[in-house]
């Protein structure tokens, strides 16, 4: 009985959170909004017997992704009231679209899914499915996993270009220009008259 | 009652649309949009996990987590250029970018 009711109050948190990302007038709401959607499916994810995936979204998604949109949101000065502007008037159509997708794709899994309900979701096995999950992913799917890796070495270079500007006017270490410095232009030998100093 | 395969897969789809929705309700405003992906992913992810319990593969959960790295990276690309765009123009509508003639 209980994982019953913790899918409806975790379904229903999902539901409700993702709804308030989408209709809350503070950016900043939004991205808690969206932090408690994310828990919520992790929640989901443990129901379900992935018990790392559920570990790994809290820990890329609201460990990473949320605080990211959060620095950029808290960063950009933009006037946020002035984009929510024509929200109520795309209403209508988000609803007519998004009323069709929703029927659409219940009644294909009411259709493809009538049989009645093809048993419960299975419990984990005996071994953890961290170990499991670890088992596959190092040996079967190995060329796949260095293959996300190069993902996000091309996502954080991308990300680091991007982003990178040169400031004029601003004082640099050029460890180039250092090591080239010869001994003529750094050091100036002067006869110095005594009792006269450097004239200017 | 239990909780089968579609009770999971409507929450997905529920999600998901909530996901459309929000980027047909928020057009000027980027962060949600991108917010709205993000939730998008996420519904396709519950269904992945849905299906990799039920059929009993881990198969479905190894693609959910190549989904979640590349939804990272996609977030973090987007957001980059959102603060280059910013940047170069002073605000964020989308709207207004019409700089090529598209």
């Amino acid at each position: 009985m209980l994982p019953v009711i913790a899918f409806y109050v975790l379904s229903a948190f999902v539901v409700g959170a993702a709804f308030m990302v989408v209709a809350a007038r503070n950016p900043v709401h939004a991205v808690m909004y969206l932090i408690l959607t994310f828990f919520s499916a992790a929640g989901l994810f443990i129901l379900m017997g992935a018990e790392f995936l559920a570990l790994l979204l809290i820990m890329v998604y609201v460990g990473a992704v949320a605080v990211l949109f959060m620095f950029v949101v808290m960063m950009l000065d933009v006037d946020f009231v002035e984009l929510k502007k024509g929200f109520l008037q795309h209403v209508p159509m988000g609803v007519v679209v998004g009323g069709v997708l929703l029927t659409e794709m219940i009644l294909v899994g009411a259709y493809s899914l009538a049989k009645p309900s093809q048993g419960v979701i299975l419990a984990p096995k005996d071994s953890s499915n961290i170990k499991e999950l670890g088992n596959v992913l190092y040996t079967e799917y190995a060329f796949f996993f260095e293959g996300v890796g190069l993902v996000l070495l091309v996502a954080l270079i991308g990300a680091i270009v991007l982003t990178l500007r040169t400031r004029e006017g601003v004082k640099r270490q050029n460890i180039a220009d250092q090591i080239a410095r010869t001994r003529e232009e750094g050091v100036e030998l002067v006869d110095v008259e005594s009792g006269e100093g450097i004239g200017s | 009652m239990s909780i089968g395969l579609s009770h999971y897969l409507i929450v997905a789809a529920i999600l998901f649309t909530i996901g459309v929705f929000g980027i047909f309700v928020n057009r000027k405003n980027i962060i949600i949009i991108m917010m709205c992906i993000e939730l998008i992913l996420l519904a396709v992810n519950i269904n992945f996990v849905a299906f990799a319990t039920h059929s009993g593969d881990l198969a479905g959960q190894v693609f959910a987590m190549f989904i979640l790295t590349v939804a990272a990276a996609e977030a973090a690309v987007g957001l980059a250029i959102l603060v280059v765009y910013f940047r170069n123009r002073g605000d964020i509508a989308v709207e207004d970018a019409n700089l090529m003639k598209g």
